[in-house]
Order: C-alpha cells, then sequence, then structure tokens
C-alpha cells in the first residue's frame, strides 16, 4: 500500500479542545447524518467479519461432513450461502450509503467553514489586513480548508472503521482461539515498535527535508525574480554553483526521508507475513492434535482474520497523525473566527432629504440631497442634518499601536467645497490622516466633527458612503470594466456608467479596447497601464458621487501626457466637494484652498501656497527643492 | 516528453531500473505465501504431518524475509531514483534557465518559471516514484495471484478473470468521469481562491465603498456552485467502495459454493481453497491500487509537460562562434535598426532608427510610456537582438562580440532592478566579486549611497533581505547604480533608475559622473526633465521613432514633444519633490 509519509507532528497546544470545538461545529449541523454514518460503518465492519467467520461454517459444517456422505445434500450449503448472501447485501448497502452521506457531510462542513471565514474576514477591521501577511490569510482558505475537508471526510471516518474493525476483528479472534490471537497480538506489538523506531528516524530526516525544500525555493524565487539582473552582470555561472550546493543538500536529506518511509511499507507486510505463517504453524499443529476443539475451519477463519488485524492496526496511528496535522490547520481557521470583528456603536444614519418650506424631510427617492438623521438616545427624539463635507479635526492623536503615537495634536478644518492639501516628507503621517475620517482606524484622543457629528456616533456603512477614496495603488476587480466602474454605485444603469467613465476622461481608452465597456479585467487591471486603472478608479469614485472626497495621488512615474489627462479627471472629479488630498503634484498643492504641511506627526505649517511661500519655512523648502542644505 | 524528462534521469538510471526489479522479486515471494499455505492444510493438516508443517512454514518464512530485504531495497532504490531525479530536473531547468535571453524570460514569466521548478517537479518527483514502485507492483501483484490461482484451479481462477474485468471496467469509468468532474471543479476551486486573493489586497476599497455584503454575497454564491461541482464528482467516485466490496463479496460466495462441490468431489484441497480466497483479496486490491496510480500519474501529466517546455526552450540569443573579446571604445551607433518582441506585431517597437553617440558622451532618453526608451537601450548590450539593422559599439556589430565580455563593458542598471539578500558588500561584488572594500565604498561615494549607507549600524556589512525591502526605493536606486558602477564598464545605461531618488540627490549623482567618471559614455533615461536637461545630447523617443536628438536648447527650439515636457514639468504639472524623503 502506498502510504503517506510520516510528517513531523505539528505542536499544538490544546489537541482536545480544539478537536472538540470542530466537533461541535459539524455535529451542530450534520449530527444526525453523522450519527447514521457511524451505524452504517458498524453494519459495513460487522457484515465483512461475520463473512469471515462463514468460512469456519463452511469448512467444518458443510464441506467436513459432506465429504463423508457418499451423496452429498447441497441444498443446506445453498441456504447458509444465501443468508451470508444477505448479510453480505446489507453491508454493501451501508458501505454506500455511509459514503454518500460524508459526502454531503465534508463538502457542506467545508462550504460553511469557508463561507463563515470569508464572512468574518469581511467585518474584520483595516488592522487585521495592515497586520497579516496576505499569504498567511490566504493560506487558511487553501492548505488549511484542504487538510480539514480530508480529515472529516477520510480521516475521522477511516479511523472510525479501524478501530470497529480492530475491535470485532479481535473479539472473534479471541472466540476463535485464544493462544493463537496472543500470538497475533504480540506480532503486532513487534510491529509497532519497528515502526515506530524507522517512523522516528524518518521523521527526523522529513524536518531536514523541509527545511533544504524551503532554502532550495526561496533560492529559486529570488534568483528567478532577479533573472535579468543575473544576466546583466553575467552571473549565471556562480547562480548555477550556488544552486547546485542546496540542490545536493536537498537531494540527501530528501533521499533519506524518503527511504525511512518507504521502509515501512514492506517491514509492515513482511511482519505481518511472519505473523500469517506463525499462526499458520501453531494453528496447524493445535488442528491436528484436535486440541481445544480447534477445528481446519476455525483455522482458516483465524488466519483471514490475522490479515485484516495487522492492516487496520497501522493504520490508526497514520490517521491519528493526519488528524494532528489537520488540527494545525484548524487552528489558523479558528484564529481567524475569533478575531474581533470591526465595532460600531453609530447610531447616526445617512438618508435622502428633500425640502419642504425649508425644512429637511426624509424621504425614501434619490433626491441628490442627502441628510444625516440623528436619533437622540436620551429622548428618541429625530434631528435632521443637512450632509455638506464639514470636516474638523480638534486636538487629535493617534498610533497605530497605542504606545506609538505617530500623529500629534492634529487640528484641522474643511468647509464644504475646500480642498485640503496635505505635504509632507514620507513617514509625515499624510496617509495615516485618511485613514481616520472614515474610520479604518479609530484616534486615541481628540475628537473628528463631520458636520457637527462626532463621527463616533455615525454609523460606520454610512460614514464610507458619504466619503469617496481613490487610493494611490488601484485595486480593480476580476470583472469587466463596466462592473468594475459600477462598484462605486451597484444600481447604476449604464448610462450613468458612461457619464462617469466620461468625466474621469476614461470614456475614450475604454471604447478603444477589445471589448469596450465587457473587456474583462483581470489580475488587478494588469493588462491595462498604471494611468488607465488610475482613470478607472477615478471613474469609480465618481459614480458614488460623494460629497467629500480623499485622494492619495499617484508618485509613480507615469508619463506626462498620461499624467495629464489623470489630473484633469481628478480636477473634474474634486470640483464642487470637500477634498483632502495627499498631493504630490506642484499644480495640486497650489491649486488648494489650504495647505497642511505634516512633519513627523505634526501639523507644521498651513495656509495657501501664497501664504507659505512667503513664511519661507518647511513648505518653501520643498517647494523649491533645495532640500540638500537643510537636511 | 518521455524522451526529455528520461534524458534528466542520468546517473539515477540503475537505481531506476533496479527498483522494479526488487519490487518484482518482492512480489513473488509474497505470493508464494498463501500457496505454501495451501500445502500446509492439505499435506499437513489434514494428513496429520508435523513434519511437513514445520519444513513448509520455515519455507514460508524464508519467502517473507527474501520479500523483506528486496522490498526494503526497492524501497531504498525507489527513493534514490525518484529524488535524484527531481534534483537532476530542477538543476536542469535551473542551468537552462541561466541560457535563456531577456525574449525567454518574457515568455514564461518569472511566477510560472517558480511554480515549474517547485511545485512541478514536486508532482513529477513523487510520481515517478509511484511509478517506480506501484506502477510494477500492483500490476505484477495481480499477474502473480491470477496465475497461482490458475495454476491451482483454472476453473475457480476464470471467476477472478471475469470479477477483475467487471471491476476494471467500472473502475476505468469512474476514473475517467470522476477525473472530469474534478478538474472542472478545480478550475472553479482556484478562480474562488483568487477572488479572495483579491479581496484581500484590495479590503481598502471594498470597506470605502461598504461593500461587504456584496462581497459576502458573491462569495457566497461562488462557494455553493464549488460545492455542486465537487458533490457532482464525488458522487461518481462514491461508488468506488461499495463495488468493490460488491465484487469481493460475489467472488467469495461463488467460490464457497463451487469450491464445496470440488472439495467434496475431491478435485480440489480445503487448504487450496482458502489460498484461493486470499489471493481474491489480492487480486482485486491490486486492481483498486492500479487506478489510484492511474489518476496520480495522469493528474502529473499537466507538471511533466510545464517542465518539458522550460528544457526544451532554446535560447534566442547565440554567442557568435568566433567571439570578439575587445571593445576597443564606448562610442554607440545604430544604424537603420528596427526591432519587434514578437515576430507576429504589425507594429514594430523600435521603427527605423539611426543614431550615432561618441564615446564618453552623456545622453539623455525622454519620452512617454510606450515610447520604447527601455527598448531603445536593450539592444546595446544585447539583451535584445535587432531585427533589421545593426548596433555598434566600439565600432563593431554587438552580434560579434562575447556576450559576457559585452555585457561587462556595458553596465545596464534596469528599471525593475532587484537587490538579494546578502550584506551591501555581497550585493556590490556582483559588479566585480573582486572588488575590495575601498573600491565599493568609492562607487557608492559616486553613487551618493556612501551617506546612508554610513548611518546604518553595520555600514557596508549591512544584511540586505530578500528583494532589498528593508531599504527605501531610492536607497536602493543608488545601491544599484553603485553596483553597476563596480564593473568598471566602457558604457553605463541608466533606466529611469534615479525616479526614486530626489532632485537635489540626482543631480550630486550627475555631477559626480561628469567629473569622476569622463570617459564612459553615460545613457539616462529619466521621466524628470531636470535630470536629462544638461546632456550632451538629449534623445526624444515617440511611438518606437527617434523624435529629436540635439542639446537642450536645440531640442526647445525645434522638438514639439521635448518642448512640451519642459513646460508641464516645470509650470504646475510636474512633482511637487518630496525633498528628502529617500534619503530620511
Amino acid at each position: 500500500m502506498p502510504r503517506p509519509a510520516p510528517r513531523p507532528r505539528p505542536q499544538i497546544k490544546n489537541p482536545g479542545k480544539l478537536f472538540a470545538r470542530l466537533m461541535q461545529f459539524v455535529l451542530k449541523r450534520y449530527g444526525l447524518a453523522y450519527l447514521i454514518v457511524f451505524a452504517c460503518i458498524i453494519i459495513s465492519v460487522i457484515a465483512n467479519t461475520q463473512g469471515t467467520m462463514f468460512l469456519q461454517t463452511l469448512i467444518d459444517d458443510y464441506i467436513k461432513p459432506m465429504t463423508q456422505t457418499p451423496n452429498p445434500d447441497y441444498t443446506p450449503l445453498l441456504q447458509a450461502i444465501a443468508k451470508v448472501a444477505v448479510f453480505y447485501g446489507v453491508g454493501v448497502l451501508a458501505t454506500f450509503a455511509y459514503n454518500k452521506i460524508l459526502i454531503y457531510i465534508s463538502q457542506g462542513t467545508i462550504m460553511e467553514m469557508r463561507n463563515s471565514l470569508f464572512e468574518h474576514m469581511q467585518d474584520l477591521p483595516i488592522r487585521y489586513f495592515d497586520t497579516h501577511a496576505h499569504g498567511d490569510i490566504m493560506s487558511v482558505y487553501t492548505n488549511d480548508i484542504d487538510t480539514l475537508r480530508q480529515m472529516i471526510s477520510q480521516s475521522i471516518p477511516q479511523l472510525i472503521n479501524s478501530a470497529i474493525t480492530v475491535v470485532s476483528v479481535f473479539i472473534f479472534m479471541l472466540i476463535l482461539n485464544v493462544p493463537l490471537t496472543i500470538l497475533t497480538l504480540v506480532m503486532v506489538g513487534i510491529t509497532t515498535f519497528v515502526t515506530k523506531t524507522f517512523a522516528g528516524h524518518s521523521s527526523r530526516y522529513f524536518v531536514a527535508q523541509q527545511k533544504d525544500i524551503g532554502k532550495v525555493n526561496g533560492f529559486i524565487e529570488e534568483m528567478l525574480n532577479g533573472q535579468k539582473v543575473v544576466k546583466v552582470f553575467t552571473h549565471e555561472e556562480e547562480n548555477m554553483k550556488n544552486f547546485n550546493e542546496l540542490n545536493d543538500q536537498l537531494f540527501d536529506s530528501a533521499y533519506n526521508a524518503n527511504q525511512y518511509a518507504n521502509y515501512l511499507g514492506p517491514i509492515n507486510a513482511q511482519i505481518g507475513n511472519v505473523s500469517y505463517v506463525l499462526c499458520a504453524m501453531v494453528g496447524g499443529i493445535l488442528a491436528t492434535a484436535g486440541m481445544g476443539g480447534f477445528t481446519l475451519g476455525k483455522l482458516a477463519s483465524f488466519l483471514t482474520f490475522n490479515k485484516s488485524f495487522n492492516m487496520p492496526i497501522s493504520q490508526i496511528s497514520q490517521q491519528i497523525n493526519s488528524i494532528i496535522m489537520a488540527l494545525a490547520g484548524c487552528e489558523r481557521i479558528f484564529a481567524l473566527l475569533d478575531e474581533e470583528p470591526e465595532t460600531d456603536n453609530g447610531y447616526v444614519t445617512l438618508v435622502n432629504a428633500q425640502k419642504e418650506n425649508g425644512v429637511l424631510v426624509e424621504t425614501s427617492e434619490h433626491t441628490g440631497l442627502w441628510a444625516w438623521k440623528h436619533t437622540h438616545q436620551a429622548d428618541g427624539s429625530v434631528d435632521y442634518i443637512e450632509l455638506t463635507g464639514d470636516v474638523v479635526f480638534n486636538d487629535v492623536d493617534f498610533g497605530y499601536n497605542p504606545d506609538k503615537i505617530v500623529l500629534h495634536n492634529v487640528d484641522l478644518y474643511a468647509t464644504p467645497g475646500q480642498k485640503i492639501a496635505f505635504v509632507g516628507s514620507t513617514g509625515a503621517g499624510k496617509t495615516t490622516i485618511t485613514n481616520l475620517i472614515n474610520r479604518f482606524y479609530d484616534i486615541q484622543d481628540g475628537k473628528i466633527r463631520y458636520d457637527g457629528i462626532n463621527i463616533n456616533k455615525i454609523k460606520k456603512a454610512d460614514l464610507r458612503r458619504s466619503l469617496g477614496i481613490v487610493l494611490q495603488d488601484t485595486h480593480l476587480f476580476t470583472a469587466s470594466v463596466m462592473d468594475n466602474i459600477r462598484y462605486g454605485k451597484l444600481d447604476a444603469t449604464d448610462e450613468e456608467v458612461y457619464a462617469a467613465a466620461r468625466l474621469a476622461n476614461a470614456d475614450t481608452f475604454i471604447r478603444q479596447l477589445p471589448d469596450g465597456y465587457n473587456t474583462i479585467l483581470t489580475g488587478d487591471g494588469a493588462n491595462l497601464s498604471q494611468g488607465q486603472r488610475q482613470l478607472i478608479a477615478i471613474a469609480r469614485a465618481a459614480i458614488a458621487d460623494p460629497p467629500v472626497l480623499i485622494l492619495d495621488e499617484a508618485t509613480s512615474s507615469i508619463d506626462t501626457r498620461t499624467e495629464r489627462i489623470v489630473q484633469d479627471g481628478m480636477d473634474k472629479l474634486m470640483a464642487g466637494r470637500t477634498t483632502f488630498v495627499i498631493a504630490h503634484r506642484l499644480s495640486t498643492v497650489r491649486n488648494s484652498d489650504c495647505i497642511i504641511v505634516l512633519e513627523q506627526g505634526r501639523v507644521i505649517e498651513r495656509g495657501n501656497h501664497e501664504q507659505l511661500i512667503a513664511q519661507k519655512g518647511k513648505y518653501y523648502q520643498l517647494y523649491t527643492g533645495n532640500t540638500a542644505e537643510t537636511a | 516528453m518521455l524522451k526529455t524528462l528520461g534524458a534528466q534521469i542520468k546517473e539515477f538510471k540503475k537505481a531506476s531500473i533496479a527498483t522494479p526489479i526488487f519490487m518484482l522479486l518482492e512480489v513473488f515471494m509474497e505470493t508464494l505465501i498463501p500457496y505454501l499455505m495451501a500445502s500446509i492444510i492439505n499435506n499437513g493438516v489434514e494428513k496429520g504431518d508435523t513434519h511437513h508443517i514445520f519444513v513448509t512454514g520455515a519455507w514460508m518464512i524464508l519467502a517473507a524475509l527474501i520479500s523483506l530485504i528486496a522490498g526494503c531495497l526497492g524501497a531504498k532504490y525507489g527513493a534514490k531514483a525518484a529524488m535524484g531525479f527531481g534534483r537532476n530536473l530542477r538543476k536542469g531547468m535551473f542551468e537552462k534557465i541561466q541560457t535563456y535571453s531577456f525574449a525567454n524570460i518574457d515568455k514564461f514569466s518569472t511566477p510560472s518559471l517558480v511554480t515549474r521548478l517547485t511545485t512541478d517537479v514536486t508532482n513529477i518527483q513523487n510520481a515517478y516514484m509511484m511509478i517506480l514502485r506501484m506502477c510494477m507492483r500492483a500490476p505484477s501483484s495481480l499477474i502473480c495471484a491470477m496465475a497461482m490461482s490458475f495454476y491451482i484451479s483454472p476453473q475457480l481462477a476464470s471467476i477472478y478473470l471475469i470479477a477483475v474485468i467487471f471491476l476494471g471496467t467500472c473502475l476505468a469509468f469512474i476514473v475517467t468521469k470522476a477525473m472530469k468532474h474534478f478538474q472542472a471543479a478545480f478550475v472553479k476551486y482556484d478562480d474562488l481562491n483568487e477572488s479572495v486573493q483579491e479581496n484581500v489586497s484590495a479590503i481598502r476599497v471594498v470597506k470605502a465603498y461598504v461593500r461587504e455584503d456584496h462581497e459576502k454575497g458573491r462569495f457566497r454564491k461562488a462557494s455553493q456552485n464549488i460545492y455542486n461541482m465537487l458533490c457532482k464528482a464525488e458522487n461518481v467516485v462514491v461508488w468506488n467502495s461499495p463495488l468493490m466490496q460488491f465484487t469481493v463479496y460475489g467472488c467469495i460466495l461463488l467460490i464457497s459454493w463451487i469450491g464445496a462441490h470440488l472439495v467434496v468431489g475431491s478435485s480440489l484441497g480445503t487448504g487450496d481453497l482458502m489460498s484461493l480466497l486470499t489471493y481474491c483479496m489480492n487480486i482485486l486490491m491490486n486492481l483498486m491500487m492500479l487506478s489510484m496510480v492511474f489518476v496520480m500519474i495522469s493528474m502529473s501529466v499537466a507538471s511533466a509537460r510545464r517542465i518539458c517546455e522550460v528544457l526544451n526552450e532554446e535560447s534566442t540569443l547565440k554567442n557568435p562562434e568566433t567571439p570578439d573579446f575587445d571593445i576597443p571604445d564606448g562610442s554607440i551607433r545604430f544604424e537603420n535598426v528596427t526591432f519587434r518582441y514578437s515576430q507576429t506585431s504589425e507594429q514594430p517597437v523600435l521603427d527605423k532608427i539611426n543614431l550615432s553617440i561618441k564615446s564618453g558622451e552623456t545622453i539623455g532618453i525622454i519620452g512617454g510610456t510606450g515610447s520604447s526608451k527601455s527598448s531603445l537601450v536593450n539592444l546595446i548590450s544585447r539583451l535584445y537582438d535587432a531585427d533589421e539593422g545593426a548596433v555598434y559599439v566600439g565600432g563593431k556589430d554587438v552580434r560579434t562580440y562575447d556576450m559576457d565580455t559585452l555585457r561587462s563593458q556595458v553596465a545596464v542598471v534596469l528599471q525593475n532592478n532587484v537587490l538579494f539578500s546578502g550584506s551591501i558588500l555581497d550585493n556590490l561584488r556582483w559588479g566585480n566579486k573582486d572588488a575590495t572594500e575601498e573600491e565599493c565604498m568609492e562607487a557608492c561615494r559616486l553613487a551618493c549611497a556612501d551617506d546612508f549607507i554610513q548611518t546604518f549600524p553595520q555600514k557596508y556589512h549591512t544584511h540586505i533581505e530578500q528583494g532589498g525591502t528593508n531599504v527605501s526605493g531610492g536607497q536602493k536606486q543608488r545601491l544599484c547604480i553603485a553596483r553597476a558602477l563596480l564593473k568598471n564598464p566602457k558604457v553605463l545605461i541608466l533606466d529611469d533608475s534615479t525616479s526614486a531618488v530626489d532632485t537635489a540627490t540626482d543631480a550630486k549623482i550627475r555631477k559626480a559622473f561628469r567629473e569622476s567618471i569622463p570617459g564612459i559614455t553615460k545613457l539616462i533615461i529619466a521621466q524628470r526633465i531636470s535630470s536629462v536637461m544638461d546632456a550632451d545630447h538629449i534623445i526624444v523617443m515617440n511611438n518606437g521613432k527617434l523624435d529629436g536628438f540635439g542639446t537642450h536648447e536645440e531640442l526647445m527650439r525645434s522638438n514639439e514633444i521635448y518642448r512640451d515636457v519642459y513646460t508641464s514639468q516645470t509650470q504646475g504639472g510636474g512633482d511637487f519633490d518630496e525633498g528628502g524623503a529617500a534619503n530620511a
């Protein structure tokens, strides 16, 4: 039998508890089904063992007596075989039934596990994604879920099957003959001991192999990513030399690991055979002597049991091993499910409004006029406040890590329609500020007010709906251009999409794509240029038509002409909206109503272009590029 | 395909041949045991001959021992052959990739090459071990057991033959049908994982647009779809075990019934009946195993194909037969050069370029994205070959030079440059592995990298992480320039290599170049007009054509594109430079 190579067992703190939690997840949904599976396995195993017992009856009760009668009557034998056939039939049906049920249990569990993972993940705060490697998150969906499926659909049922088989075979063996049973047990003991020794060797080498694979793969990845540099520096030969060294090392450990793992097969099989032979010899002598009523038929049955006793025993340890492996994956799955979701205590909501006699009234239609619906918690009275885009920061302190404050005492005010530009060196805290307005992160101290309302009181979804955001690295989805723009407003008509694209200066190039608006974008819009991706992101923000905008201008070097088109699109988008922009372009900065100069998390200068130039401070230095002398 | 892969077995041929032979021996010895058992029953137990029981028992144990030794040797050589084969495949591919030209690398893409060298090799290596061990074991075990059965009783053995045909047909049907379903499901499964990946990296967009519920809905639908597809596939496979049981049970019952008649009629011993029943399990189990091996192998075919593609790819660039090792100077000339990345594309990437650059000149190159600036310089160090016309360095066609010589004399700082894990010194010495620490420092001073290196606690021994993630973009670019300088080349090409360096430092680097390495021909591609303004000559590229060539003043007068770029960058459209950001 090909057996999976023994892997080093991962360390898990509380496997029992973890297993219980997993079973709770499964049993809550499929408790009854699992019970039926359990019953079917028992039926299947018993049908199988009774068949083996029949061998004894066949030989002792039918064949032997019949050889002594001159004209044997086969009718009783036919009846007996028919009876066994019925048992077998039930066994086959039970096998079919439990395998079939298991499909739905395992696939269903996996689907629900996957769904709850994803749904839970959607509710996690941005902090989670910023602090966890995306590769690790992905591996939960791929590797961990996969091992879990194996565990539920294979390891656990097989373990149950093996356990039941071992127990029932053991009982029948005892019934047939006690000394032979003891002999069998002794041989099993020897097998277990030898296997353990070899498995220990093997798993030591597997650890080494795992490490060497890591090294080789790391080297391959690094060098192939830099292959063009390797060529330019004609470094091919040295590269080969280093690679061969690592590769040979991997061969050594892989060879050893697999060699020892492979030994387990023949060793198990042949000790099993020896056990079989010994039982045949001892049993043969017992039967010859007719000691203790031991018959030829009993020997036949016993030998069959001997064969079917060894296999499940060696399987049990394998299955336990793979369950532990799967539990390590489970631990990561549950860790993700245990992550604290984003909390939202906001109660102020965003509603469509219209003015009746100068008074704001809530309406269900889209009017283009929005209002904050503020239900006062004390008396339940409702206020409507018009959404205008008035944002005020009041003495705000913030740190991604509470011990390390990165923004200090930030004061800001943006009146509706104003354009506020943030400038400053990398790491000065520009991007951080934009993370706070939409509550991707919560501030430590101070207050942020939006149209006079503390943003903590606004429902997060509504707050974010009122803010448009265009990030520096544009993320597009695998879908048509049309759907990507429509992401900003799911119920937008095609006409609205075209209009938004025109506003963003994206319409022209989109129409030149192979399938126009129906062109499918893949791999984050890999088939588009950087500038084109930005234009689509701008169109996406435009269709959402938010009163307040947060823009992070791209620094990447797109050429001057494309840049001008992008810039023009951004300008059109900003018109008439309160805009916070992390600026890299001279024109953006100069055209701002207010420029905020940040340094090391503090606002050091503020004012419009002329005022700041006159101040001859940091802004003046940045603007004139005379940094070398002052740095 | 088999020939290409077979050629990689090399020194492991012996092990590859020995393995199946040992497996055969193991199987043969193992098959003898039930046969000898029949003899114990028939001639020992039934006749009351204890001596016969002992002798035959001893033979059986001997058979088991030989089987054990053969099995272990098979295990050993199997592991050796398979892991060795894997090693050779990795080595062969890696070696081949080293000979690849840029065009070859572009064709495969880096992530795809990485997968081929890692996952695909592992798949093939495991499949190979499976083939050597199981592919021999399963059918031969089946055949041996079958032969033994026929030897004992042709009448009863024919039942097995029918059973094998019946079960074999069923399994073949199940396997092919299930595989089709599984493959379709796995494609969808990959799509799902990809969309999760996309969702994770774009989580800010999802949250900013409050699309969590929208995403959940989409995911649920896709997830349900995969559930349906996998259930469909599993529902085919589900027939496996019951069918197997049905066949085994059927055989047992038939053998019992017919066997009883034969034994009673004295044409069969009781022991024979018992050993026949043992062979029954043997035969059918191995048939099952065979179908599994078949699945494994067919799953690894795709990997094998991908590996062969790498091994069979021939480099598009070849060294001349009698290469020239002497490059007289750093002058460069393009004569009627036309170039395409793909022979099928209509629009050439470079269209009839004529150019002449004197040794020691500083040349600026400017133009929009896709105007073929990089393509132009890539022809100089023969990273690609021109389709028509010729490129001359030092007065000779680049195709006459030894490639290594040419590339060490024409240093290119690529646009997407990388540093490797290792110390700063290790990285610098890529340029010249014998460079002293003093020479490295000198190069870094020229590239304005020394200043920031000195601020690191371990200075030149600072460890650079893979991909250079622990230095800023501007620092990385300056280290890459220093690395290229260490080659002491005749021509230095900077492909947009100071984009992340602030303007002041950029100017300082150019000044250092002018003063310290006047003899080297310097080609500087840039987006920033200030980076090229003071060059001896400036090349303006537009859509693969040479749009202008001249000094700043000349171009300001005569070239519309140049003037346009100049005005837009100096009057409002340019960078609000993050002064000092890169060296902060």
